[in-house]
């Protein structure tokens, strides 16, 4: 499990845009690096996310190399209805995390 | 002619007047900083938030047993960091004032000084006072501390053979190849660093310093970090807290 820091307002206006603000600690260790004794670091990279509303998929991205650390996502979004957001990352290893917030439409 | 003159002593002025490191950060760092849901520090934050609540040790206590909620009660506290303390007779810094709460009175195993959890706690502890004057005391038994970190900032060391206050005093505003020389306040601490990839303490970042002029650094948690700590603490006093801070 890596540390997310999410931010969605909890009410947003139908039809109306809202930032959906995603920030992950991720190493995202490009693979291009040498450890100290100069044997290659393996690429370790969150390579893809998806976010969902209420099951609509919203957005799709493919991530590579050549992202800092600790990456920030940051896309808008319009609701026609109160639901359910789902962000899915997986890395490079395989590990895949999901976080969910609830928003309200007014 | 006259006003000329007057209005260049004036911009000399403003360019050589105390600031934070904030206003010679690109406006895209800056902007990183101004956003809370952008700024990385607060991964660390979030972190130390968690750690506030966690009981741990023999003690089986959690900061928040004792402190309470830490908006109220370590507002203020960053400000006045490193502080005299009248039991060990020393400065201690605000990281080190963790330890010791977590060791004597949580009855925990002390954290290294570099790991997250102590840089998320201290970052948590920091933010409450973000927006605050800085005010390190200086005065009564610390005086002898200042003056002994006074005079390392001051003295020249390394193969380059510089001291601190070469660039940081005097060059501050000028640039160091493509960078901006800030004036080497410490308000931000712990900061991300995009150089870094990371959070990191004012420790951190004095041997990154003193490694750039081919010094060897002062082992981590010596009483000569902490007097330069004391030092540059009272130096940047009036500035505002921005922990966490962004910096390049």
């Amino acid at each position: 499990m890596v540390r997310v820091l999410l931010n969605v307002p909890k009410r947003v206006k139908r039809g109306e845009e809202f930032d959906v603000k995603l920030l992950i600690s991720h190493p995202m260790e490009s693979g291009q690096r040498r450890d100290d004794m100069g044997q290659p670091i393996p690429r370790d990279i969150i390579n893809s996310f998806v976010c969902t509303y209420n099951d609509d998929e919203v957005l799709r991205a493919d991530l590579f190399p050549a992202i800092a650390a600790n990456p920030f996502l940051s896309f808008a979004v319009t609701a026609q209805e109160s639901g359910t957001l789902t962000m899915t990352f997986t890395d490079d290893h395989g590990v895949v995390q999901t976080e969910t917030v609830s928003v309200t439409v007014e | 002619m006259i006003r000329r003159v007057a209005l260049a002593a004036l911009l000399v002025m403003a360019a050589g007047e105390k600031h934070s490191g904030y206003q010679d950060a690109s406006p895209e760092t800056r902007a990183m900083q101004d956003d809370d849901a952008s700024n990385p520090g607060f991964l660390w934050v979030q972190q130390g938030e968690t750690l506030w609540q966690e009981r741990i040790g023999s003690a089986g206590r959690s900061c928040a047993d004792c402190h309470g909620a830490a908006p109220v009660a370590m507002r203020g506290v960053a400000t006045r960091y490193p502080l005299f303390d009248a039991q060990i007779s020393r400065p201690v810094t605000l990281a080190q004032r963790i330890e010791q709460c977590r060791v004597e009175r949580q009855g925990a195993t002390p954290l290294s000084a570099d790991s997250d959890a102590l840089l998320g706690l201290t970052a948590y502890v920091g933010l409450q006072s973000r927006g605050l004057p800085m005010q390190v005391s200086v005065d009564g038994p610390a005086r002898p501390f200042y003056e002994a970190g006074k005079a390392l900032f001051n003295t020249r060391q390394g193969q380059f053979n510089l001291s601190c206050a070469q660039c940081h005093d005097d060059l501050a505003g000028k640039r160091l190849a493509g960078s901006i020389i800030p004036q080497g306040h410490p308000n931000g601490y712990p900061e991300y660093r995009l150089e870094w990839q990371g959070i990191g303490s004012l420790e951190r970042r004095i041997r990154n310093c003193m490694v750039g002029v081919r010094a060897e650094p002062f082992a981590a948690d010596s009483l000569e970090l902490v007097e330069l700590e004391l030092y540059l603490g009272s130096r940047a006093n009036g500035l505002a807290v921005e922990t966490p801070a962004v910096r390049p």
